[in-house]
């Protein structure tokens, strides 16, 4: 973990608070924009009310020249923060729902990863998208999808993910201060959660965070999951089984010295994730283990949603298709059992 | 709401003239280089639009910046891109702007305010917005200028920029060359308009239809809506009538045009435009032109020269432009 620059401030700021997992994110955005007036938010309604999901309460009222509403153009929008940044600011650019990436996928793909390297390192990029992802809020096929690995594969990103109001506070200040394009996603369903943030700090890029040592099974989640994986390791410690479980924070870069080192221990990996298995960090965390030639006394497993269905309006529905901590225990359990 | 800036003066003219004869060569000296493979891949020249690079180009002022397209050695050259780096570049060398990385498609030289040269369509649209509302969000009185074809009109970022554009009041200039072609179709074909200029209207800009092959309406123009933007009264859109020479990319022997309309637009050349003038009014003679054009050819040729003895990159040496530290 890294601080502040200013040390007086940072060991000041180091104090835990405890806030809500929304405030966490309005206090990161706040601090960023207090200490440079170049970092300006965008994005749709991101100043009425204190934008959609009200994280950005008070910030217009600080920060009067920081706010931009935008209209509903995604690709537009995201061009132009691509635009400022090249001007030297820090944009930071709101996506309502993660689904509304694609709608700007040319900036995402093609501008944004590519800038400074079709320019020869002329430029550097230091532009945040805020993707607000996830699931529960029986928001139906198109506003609830996490996508977190959608854009894991493009060289010149970063992506990473929120499990935690502490985890959103040093994850979006790292994000806004890389001088790199990074999505930062959020889960909408954490909104409401609390827990303690260290205000003031940063964290280090591409470092996961073991949140439960265990010997027995390694559990790797993300966001929402990242609850659900601690609720079950509760249960299976009930049982004797002892799980690890790591919040992974970082999907590019993954961190696989962590993750690794915790594989390397227990033998047993159970991947707790809100997407599909394919083309995803989990289904890249096993074979990148494999390949490096990692002991496995049982087989890797995920908990993912399923392959071939999509996520349904109908409340009994979009529940069942998610991973629990009934469904992610039984595969930790299955895995120590086999 | 601003006035004008006063014709051109010789000294301009004259440089304006240099700037178009060696846009016009370098670009010949391009297609030579294509085929004897010194420079591979595509490449898509602009040649016939000149005056739109060095007109528009002649309108901004230190601090302004521009976007363009893979269609862009014309305006990264009136920005001052030094040929040999120009050349490196599209040779995929080390001494290139862009360290050999982007290629023909990607002349970019921030120091020369020379922001971006994309080779997706539409896609410099919203960059310069942004350019242009960092400025304004720091009262700055820059301006951005962003240049595009007829068939970035139809492409969503061509409307979502305009629209951005007119909400802010942002101080950022439009320029379409309509060269009448969207890649291999007529515009017709595509286009439900004749006059893209009317695209401005529903965004509540002025929209200019503009000579595209006369440097000094070009350059008037243009600099009309620099300063427009520039003392706060928001973006223009300005269509430039003008047309290449060549196809779209440089597999196209452009069979698509119509017999004798090529040869029409050639006999409103624009270096031919202002070289009539500028001999008439007794600025550079028929023989100084001429000799501007033999000295710029040596000039090119030595540049090439020059260019093709730098190394390539390694691969290795490009991880730090990919992500910045």
């Amino acid at each position: 973990m890294s601080t502040l620059a200013d040390p007086a401030a940072a060991v000041a700021g180091a104090a835990a608070v405890e806030m809500t997992y929304r405030d966490a994110i309005n206090a990161a955005m706040a601090d960023e924009m207090e200490a440079d007036p170049n970092v300006v938010l965008l994005g749709e309604d991101v100043n009425a009310a204190g934008g959609v999901f009200k994280t950005n309460e008070g910030l217009s009222e600080r920060f009067p020249g920081q706010v931009l509403t935008t209209p509903i153009c995604e690709n537009g929008f995201t061009g132009v923060a691509l635009g400022m940044s090249l001007m030297g600011m820090r944009p930071i650019v709101e996506f309502m729902f993660a689904d509304f990436l694609p709608t700007a996928g040319d900036q995402i793909v093609n501008q944004l990863p590519k800038y400074r390297f079709m320019s020869g390192g002329q430029f550097a990029v230091p532009v945040t998208l805020r993707v607000i992802s996830g699931a529960t809020g029986r928001f139906g096929t198109q506003h609830s999808a996490t996508g977190e690995s959608w854009y894991m594969g493009l060289p010149g990103l970063r992506v990473c993910a929120a499990s935690s109001p502490g985890a959103a506070y040093e994850l979006l200040r790292a994000a806004i201060r890389d001088p790199n394009p990074v999505l930062f996603h959020e889960h909408k369903a954490l909104y409401g959660r609390k827990g303690e943030v260290r205000r003031g700090a940063v964290a280090d890029l591409g470092r996961a965070e073991v949140l439960r040592p265990g010997a027995d099974v390694t559990i790797v989640a993300t966001l929402m999951m990242v609850e659900r994986s601690l609720e079950a390791a509760a249960t299976l410690a009930g049982e004797g089984i002892d799980a690890e479980v790591i919040d992974l924070r970082w999907i590019r870069p993954l961190d696989l010295a962590t993750v690794g080192a915790s594989v390397g221990k227990t033998g047993r990996l159970v991947i707790a994730e809100e997407q599909v298995h394919a083309g995803g960090w989990g289904a890249t965390i096993i074979s990148e283990l494999t390949m490096g030639g990692v002991g496995w006394r049982s087989a890797p497993r995920a908990v993912s949603l399923p392959a071939d269905i999509c996520i349904a309006y109908s409340p009994p529905l979009e529940d069942a298709a998610l991973p629990t901590a009934q469904s992610i225990a039984a595969a930790a359990r299955a895995s120590v059992r086999a | 709401m601003t006035s004008p800036r006063p014709p051109a003066d010789a000294a301009t003219l004259a440089r304006w003239y240099r700037q178009m004869v060696a846009i016009r060569l370098f670009e010949e000296k391009v297609q030579q280089l294509f085929q004897t493979g010194q420079i591979q891949g595509t490449t898509h020249l602009a040649q016939g639009q000149e005056a739109v690079s060095v007109g528009s180009v002649a309108a901004m002022e230190p601090g302004d910046v521009q976007t363009n397209t893979y269609r862009g050695h014309g305006e990264a050259l009136a920005l001052g891109m030094d040929h040999e780096v120009a050349f490196a570049e599209l040779m995929g060398r080390s001494a290139g702007c862009s360290k050999g990385l982007g290629g023909s498609m990607h002349l970019i030289d921030v120091t020369k305010g020379n922001i971006g040269a994309n080779a997706i369509v539409g896609a410099g649209l919203p960059i310069a917005v942004g350019a242009a509302m960092a400025f304004k969000l720091r009262g700055q009185t820059h301006v951005a200028l962003t240049f595009f074809g007829d068939g970035s009109t139809n492409i969503g970022t061509f409307h979502e920029s305009l629209n951005m554009a007119a909400v802010w009041a942002a101080p950022v200039v439009f320029v379409i060359s309509n060269n009448l072609y969207g890649e291999y179709s007529p515009i017709r074909t595509t286009t439900p308009l004749d006059d893209l200029a009317r695209r401005a209207d529903p965004y509540g800009m002025p929209g200019v239809i503009v000579d595209g092959q006369d440097v000094e309406i070009v350059s008037a123009a243009v600099s009309e809506a620099v300063e427009r933007a520039r003392a706060g009264g928001g973006p223009s859109l300005l269509e430039m009538k003008t047309y290449r020479y060549r196809g779209h990319s440089r597999s196209d022997p452009a069979k698509y045009r119509p017999a004798g309309e090529l040869e029409e637009w050639k006999a409103r050349d624009p270096i031919a435009i202002l070289g009539a003038r500028l001999a008439s009014a007794g600025i550079l003679s028929t023989d100084e032109q001429a000799r501007i054009h033999e000295e710029t050819q040596a000039e090119i040729d030595a540049a090439a020269e020059r260019a093709e003895a730098s190394p390539y990159l390694a691969l290795e040496e490009t991880a730090d432009h990919v992500y910045a530290r």
